[in-house]
């Protein structure tokens, strides 16, 4: 939950720092040491500022004529302050200089329109032609010519950032209504333009941005009263036709009827900005304000009435707002905490939660909807491109290195890969183990495969499929369409894994494995692979003989003949036997049932799912069932050999769920009539047993007793078997 | 496989002394433990908490305290008044320097391990200087009335907090003046009742944490002498206290024998603001926690129930492993039994004394799990008590069970055992050969024809068994590049041939025994050798390290076995490397040279070489599987790990002949049931 803690004045202003637009201060900047802040003013001062102590440590002002055009900025590499007066004189001074005129002093060749200063990179010289230099090499040569990029185009905003060990900066500028934006990476000395999308009846008031994994998310608040979330992906390194750039709506500005009309925002963090505007109730007169929203939830967070007016200005440094309010500069701090849905409503108590380490990396998450986001925008751009730009992009993927890639954009780049390709690639992303974020980008790579199955009918990846399926641990939720395209594709050897390895399988998909195990043909089957080990220790023997027996018997047939025959005889037999001797499915099939019986579901869910299964399925499982049982009631201790074997209470619970929900359809079908009377047969035997069992408790409770006075005793001589 | 008469034993009185206290060497893998029967012990956590280094107790030299100094030189007082220096490559007492101030309770050594400080009966703490070669007297601090009961440096060394009964004081060091007296007392309105401070802490910040009898946990604020926070976690005394590395926590043990962690945790998220909270409680041991230790992963403590604890701090564990496993030793990781194969005999080694037993047996067979009825009761033979105060450090029957002897730090005892019908009659062996003692490790060869003796510096001492009665020297073998370390493991071959042993530094050296010279050494692998043994047939040297890592080297040939490279490459199964407990002792059937006999404390694995290595999706543990499975169906499922878990814990297994097997367990009922009554703790209103 976002808060606004107290307020402080800095500092008074004086007659040029008034309210209202056009007044206000020409900037602030960060100083440098923390907590320290430049303010330069729109006349001939710079002062810095020791926030906390609200005291200024140091003013410098230019000479009587002379006005600051670009404000001034520290050089954090070397404390040096720098500032540009009458747009093109530079001066450089340190903190004991005292008279700006006599510090250093350069005239450049151009107008200046801003420095930005970098904390690794150094600062960083825009001018108002669009040219960029960093203040090194513009020193080394001040008047140098600087070319023009943007012919009659007006920089409106602009922003520094480093990427790895580069600066890039990015401006935006306007003509005739239509706004640009520049992407400039200084070591690489690419430069990029972007036409922003046009928007009715609207335009551009204020911009800002920020950069993560590579992307830029330019921010703009827009004159409807909105903010517009637009990506620029730093990675392009085509140098063709200028790029449209699509936004979509972030956030609007607008509670219960009233609408806030920003002129400046930040980002705070993640999920909050704040927006400084004044707030119009309709039939009410206009009250700035400073709001702090929350982009995730749409809501208002908080609010704080200015009801001496602002400039329409607002910095954020170090948890702190700065804006002029009336005629002094103001200063509140904030609070932003992670976003919850109960702290957006106000249902959290307080925030006393201690220092909790969760698994899950929220932040990569929201990272992955960015990826998707951005899938989006990039296939629009990737449209209106000709078929020789695709191409020619695929050779630059080739060329660039996996390492400085992001999986989005990896994934992005291989989206029309070939096939072999494309698998190549995403193997070698796979044998990266332990990155931070594994689990994630498994979970694209996934998401990634299965897309390219659904675009591609005849593409499935069985094997690769199935070996990140087995290696890694995934959960449904991850990849929720990888079951449903196995069992589109009826890949039951995945869906029996899938079922033993995700802990989250709905239950409707369970239901769906269960009835496309059931009605798949045992002829079928006996060509696939499937995992056997939960079945092998108690299924094979009778399979051995009887297959034996098949063989002697029904010497000379077709098989898919014999296997029809053998199948209409085990049925024929079991109904003779009826005490549920012989398995009714065949070990592959009864395999792929242990892994639907082994799997997590919640009743209630269940139940309407089953009530749809066809009866004759129904009738086979519930064999199935009474068989496991009276093979698990065979053991003393009732539990069945093997591994991932059925447990006697998943056995009984599913045998329950599934009278449940076809009792009318058992209770009509003659073929189950002789079958439940057994089931009920077998029961009633099992309860008088164990009721006589009761009875004797005492007396077999006495052996044991006697039996562990015998092991007490300090020596024996036992017998041990060892297989 | 095969059906086994398995002998079970469980009259081996053992019972583990308790753990007095315990000290991580600081920026070191190691840990130091000392019971209350003198004996010192180290385990190496890189070794998968071996148990690297034991050094047998003595009578009248209890530890009460141990610290690290130096790097690693390990320093203990107790309450004969003396500072003892340990000789960890010879495993005894290097010197010892009267503290002059009687029974001295605590001691500590300053953060740069250049300086100890031992607290003493008479109230007075001492500072001595290490050096070179020993300690150095330096002066006395402050002394008041009141036996000091424990100490801590301020990580800064410019302060020492002293707790004492009733109060703790804290001395500048420089001047050696008391800065500070805190009374921690509380006053009962009737009854007077002194309180015990047990144990104390000082941080950086300038807090101090005592931990006294009432049962309270506190945090004062030295300088100002106020308390800032108290924390009462047991009705009974506190016992114990330790401080992880970062001063982010702490550990305390209780005489209920739980043990409670603390941590010092933001008030809310993010929050500057810190206190110290009550995080996690444990109940591992059912008595006096006595001493505790912090070390950067996990929590160990040991309790009056001889049983350490090592339990990990999941928070810190970068994935699921062998520390991340909770352990608890109560048992050494050496074997205190030898068996005479031939004549059916178990010689049990205690702290001071011997004994020796005779097995019974049967003339009936039976079905897998039938106990057979006994023809003849098992025997105690003799008991042997060791004279003096010295604790016995090894010993060993010969397979005739002709000869015993065994060592202490500084004797060599060797028996010549005779068996007249029923009677018994030992008689002491005259004139052993002077040998450089203590001995580590006693081994008679398989003919009892001679005596291996495991000695200091990787040597090892060949005699020659007499009859009647007697023993000559034979030579002494000596790593070829020399070894600081005491050898303490032997193995010799059933011909006579070879004789293998492994010292301190982990290097196993084969000697010929024929031409008496060094044969060659087998590749170092860098963990501890838990046990080692020969193939009788094949001269196969089967070597188990802590890691659970199991390597078979052909003697002849100088190389490891193909098979030992094949298990190598498989791996081991995933379950057989995750067991907490070092294999003790291997062993061979004659008669079925593929197998391999191991054991550890919790199971007992007959490896069978002919059969395929399990993979991890197969189930290590398979013998009840197997049991219930038809015999068709068995094969597919054997594999060659064959292990039984019935016995438990188990100390010993050995092979008397083809098919009947010696186990010997000592319950820990029958552990528990030796000691004092625990503190009464009311449960559910009795």
């Amino acid at each position: 939950m976002a808060a606004l803690c107290e307020s402080f004045t800095l500092c008074g202003l004086g007659p040029s720092g008034g309210v209202g637009l056009g007044g206000g201060l020409l900037a602030l900047e960060p100083g440098p040491d923390p907590d320290h802040v430049l303010l330069t003013d729109r006349g001939r001062t710079a002062t810095l500022f020791k926030v906390s102590d609200q005291k200024p440590l140091g003013c410098w002002s230019v000479k009587h004529g002379q006005i600051i055009t670009c404000p001034v900025v520290c050089n954090f590499e070397t404390h040096e302050y720098i500032a540009v007066h009458d747009d093109k004189v530079l001066r450089i001074w340190k903190n004991k200089d005292i008279n700006l005129d006599k510090v250093f002093k350069a005239t450049l060749s151009a107008d200046v329109y801003r420095i930005h200063s970098l904390p690794n990179g150094g600062p960083v010289v825009l001018f108002k032609g669009g040219g960029v230099r960093t203040l090194d090499v513009l020193l080394e040569a001040p008047q140098q010519e600087i070319e023009n990029v943007i012919s009659d185009e007006v920089i409106k905003w602009s922003e520094a950032f480093m990427e790895g060990q580069q600066p890039v900066l990015i401006f935006t500028t306007e003509k005739d209504g239509d706004f640009f934006v520049y992407v400039q990476k200084l070591k690489m000395n690419s430069l990029h333009r972007y036409k922003l999308e046009q928007q009715e009846l609207s335009k551009p008031l204020s911009f800002t941005a920020y950069i993560k994994n590579q992307i830029i998310t330019l921010l703009c608040l827009y004159s409807n009263d909105s903010v517009y979330k637009v990506l620029i992906p730093l990675q392009q390194n085509t140098e063709e036709e200028e790029q449209i750039l699509s936004k979509s709506l972030l956030l609007n500005l607008s509670v219960s009827g009233s609408v806030l009309k920003g002129t400046s925002f930040v980002v705070l963090d993640k999920d909050h900005v704040a927006v400084l505007g004044s707030l119009a109730a309709s039939g009410e007169e206009s009250k700035e304000c400073l709001t702090i929203w929350n982009t995730k939830f749409q809501t208002l967070q908080t609010s704080k009435e200015l009801p001496l007016g602002t400039s329409g200005q607002l910095w954020c440094y170090e948890e702190k707002f700065f804006f002029t309010h009336g005629k002094v500069l103001t200063v509140i701090m904030y609070k932003c905490e992670t976003s919850s849905l109960a702290a957006a409503v106000g249902k959290l108590k307080d925030s006393q939660t201690p220092d909790v380490s969760s698994f899950v990396n929220w932040n990569t998450l929201g990272d992955e909807e960015l990826v998707v986001s951005l899938q989006s925008q990039q296939s629009v751009a990737l449209k209106s491109e000709s078929k020789m730009t695709l191409r020619s992009k695929r050779n630059t993927v080739a060329k660039v290195q996996p390492d400085t890639l992001s999986v989005g954009q990896l994934l992005l780049n291989l989206k029309d890969a070939s096939t072999t390709a494309f698998e190549d690639e995403l193997r070698q992303l796979m044998s990266k183990a332990q990155m931070p974020d594994f689990q994630a980008t498994i979970g694209c790579v996934i998401t990634a495969l299965i897309n390219r199955c659904k675009t591609n009918p005849k593409y499935y990846p069985r094997n690769f499929l199935l070996q990140i399926v087995q290696t890694r641990d995934l959960s449904y939720s991850l990849c929720p369409d990888l079951m449903a395209v196995a069992l589109e594709k009826k890949d039951v050897h995945l869906l029996q894994i899938c079922l033993q390895r995700f802990p989250d399988i709905p239950e409707e998909i369970t239901y769906a494995c269960l009835k496309v195990f059931l009605s798949i043909s045992e002829a079928y089957l006996q060509r696939i692979d499937v995992n056997l080990e939960s079945v092998i220790c108690y299924i094979d023997i009778e399979f051995n003989n009887k297959e034996v027996k098949t063989e002697i018997v029904e010497n000379g047939f077709n098989a898919e003949l014999e296997q029809d025959i053998w199948d209409t005889k085990i049925t024929k037999e079991t109904h003779l036997t009826s005490d549920g001797e012989f398995c009714p499915v065949g070990p592959q099939k009864a395999a792929l049932l242990n892994a639907v019986l082994h799997s997590a579901y919640s009743e209630t869910f269940l139940l309407p799912h089953l009530k749809n299964l066809p009866a004759q399925q129904a009738v086979l499982f519930l064999r199935y069932l009474y068989y496991l049982y009276v093979k698990c009631s065979e053991k003393i201790n009732t539990t069945l050999p093997g591994i991932r074997s059925p447990t006697i209470n998943q056995i009984m619970d599913w045998m329950c769920l599934l009278l449940d929900a076809q009792f009318t359809v058992m209770v009509m079908l003659p073929e189950a009539k002789e079958l439940l009377s057994n089931l009920h047969k077998f029961v009633r035997a099992q309860v008088r047993f164990y009721s006589e069992l009761n009875k004797i408790e005492g007396s077999l409770r006495e052996l044991q007793r006697l039996n562990h006075q015998k092991d007490s005793q300090t020596y024996s001589i036992e017998v041990l078997e060892l297989i | 496989m095969g059906e086994f008469e398995v002998h079970r034993v469980r009259f081996f009185g053992l019972v583990p002394a308790g753990v007095r206290c315990l000290a991580c060497q600081p920026r070191g893998s190691r840990l130091a433990l000392a019971r209350t029967d003198g004996a010192v012990e180290v385990y190496n956590f890189a070794a998968n908490y071996f148990q690297e280094k034991v050094i047998p107790g003595h009578e009248a030299r209890s530890v009460e305290a141990l610290c690290w100094a130096a790097g690693d030189r390990l320093f203990g007082a107790g309450l004969s008044g003396d500072i003892t220096e340990y000789d960890l490559a010879l495993l005894c007492v290097a010197r010892s320097v009267d503290g002059c101030g009687g029974p001295i309770w605590s001691m500590a050594a300053n953060s740069s391990g250049t300086q100890l400080a031992i607290g003493c009966e008479d109230g007075s703490v001492k500072l001595f200087q290490v050096v070179p070669g020993g300690i150095q007297f330096e002066r006395n601090l402050d002394r008041r009335k009141g036996r000091i009961l424990c100490l801590s440096w301020h990580p800064s060394d410019t302060h020492i907090a002293a707790g004492s009964i009733d109060f703790f004081r804290v001395f500048d060091v420089c001047s050696g003046q008391t800065v500070q007296r805190i009374m921690v007392n509380y006053h009962v309105l009737k009854v007077r009742r002194e309180c015990i401070v047990w144990s104390i802490a000082f941080l950086s910040s300038g807090t101090v944490i005592t931990s006294d009898s009432f049962g309270r946990v506190q945090f004062w604020d030295w300088q100002r002498g106020t308390l800032t926070e108290s924390h009462t976690v047991s009705t009974s005394a506190v016992l114990s206290l330790a401080v992880s590395e970062k001063e982010d926590s702490i550990i305390v043990g209780t005489s209920t024998g739980a043990t409670y962690q603390f941590q010092l945790l933001p008030v809310k998220m993010g929050s500057l603001e810190k206190r110290w909270v009550r995080t996690k409680p444990f109940q591992h041991h059912t008595h006096d926690v006595r001493a505790v230790a912090h070390s950067s992963t996990a929590l160990i403590s040991g309790g009056l129930d001889a049983q350490l604890v090592i339990r990990p701090l999941m928070e810190k564990m970068q994935k699921k492993g062998y520390d991340a496993a909770l352990r608890k030793f109560t048992f050494p990781h050496r074997r205190l039994v030898s068996c005479a194969r031939k004549a059916r005999l178990l010689l049990f080694q205690f702290s001071q004394h011997l004994e020796l037993w005779r097995l019974g047996s049967t003339d009936e067979t039976g079905k897998d799990g039938e106990v057979l009825p006994l023809c003849r009761m098992p025997e105690h033979l003799v008991q042997l008590k060791s004279k003096g105060p010295e604790h016995i450090y090894c010993s060993c029957v010969s397979p005739c069970g002709g000869w015993v002897a065994y060592s202490t730090a500084s004797r060599f005892h060797l028996y010549r055992v005779q068996y007249e019908g029923d009677g018994v009659s030992i008689k002491k062996v005259p004139k052993v050969p002077k040998l450089l003692l203590p001995a580590y490790q006693l081994q008679f060869s398989s003919d009892s024809g001679s005596l291996f003796v495991a000695s200091a510096r990787g040597s090892v001492h060949v005699l020659q068994l007499l009859e009647p009665g007697g023993c000559k020297h034979l030579h002494t073998f000596r790593p070829p590049s020399g070894s600081p370390e005491a050898v303490y493991l032997l193995a010799s071959s059933a011909d006579g041939h070879w004789l293998a042993a492994v010292g301190g530094d982990w290097a196993i050296h084969i000697y010929d025994l024929k031409c008496f010279k060094h044969h060659c050494t087998v590749p170092t692998y860098s963990c501890a050798v838990t046990a080692l043994a020969i193939h009788p047939v094949t001269n196969n040297l089967v070597i188990t390290y802590s890691d659970q890592q199991l390597f078979e080297f052909s003697i002849p040939e100088k190389q490891y076995t193909a098979w030992s490279r094949k298990v190598q490459n498989c791996g081991l199964h995933r379950v057989w490397l995750e067991r907490d407990s070092p294999i003790t002792h291997i062993t061979f059937n004659p008669k079925n040279p593929s197998h391999i006999l191991l054991h550890d404390i919790y199971m007992f694995c007959v490896l069978d070489k002919s059969l395929p290595l399990p993979d991890n999706s197969a189930l290590l543990m398979n013998q009840s599987t197997l049991k219930q499975l038809p015999e068709t169906a068995r094969q597919r499922q054997l594999h060659a790990f064959k292990i039984c878990k019935k016995f438990q814990p188990l100390l010993f297994a050995d092979l008397l002949d083809e098919n009947c097997l010696v186990m010997v367990e000592r319950p820990i009922m029958d552990i528990k049931t030796q000691l004092p009554l625990p503190i009464q703790q009311k449960k559910f209103g009795t």
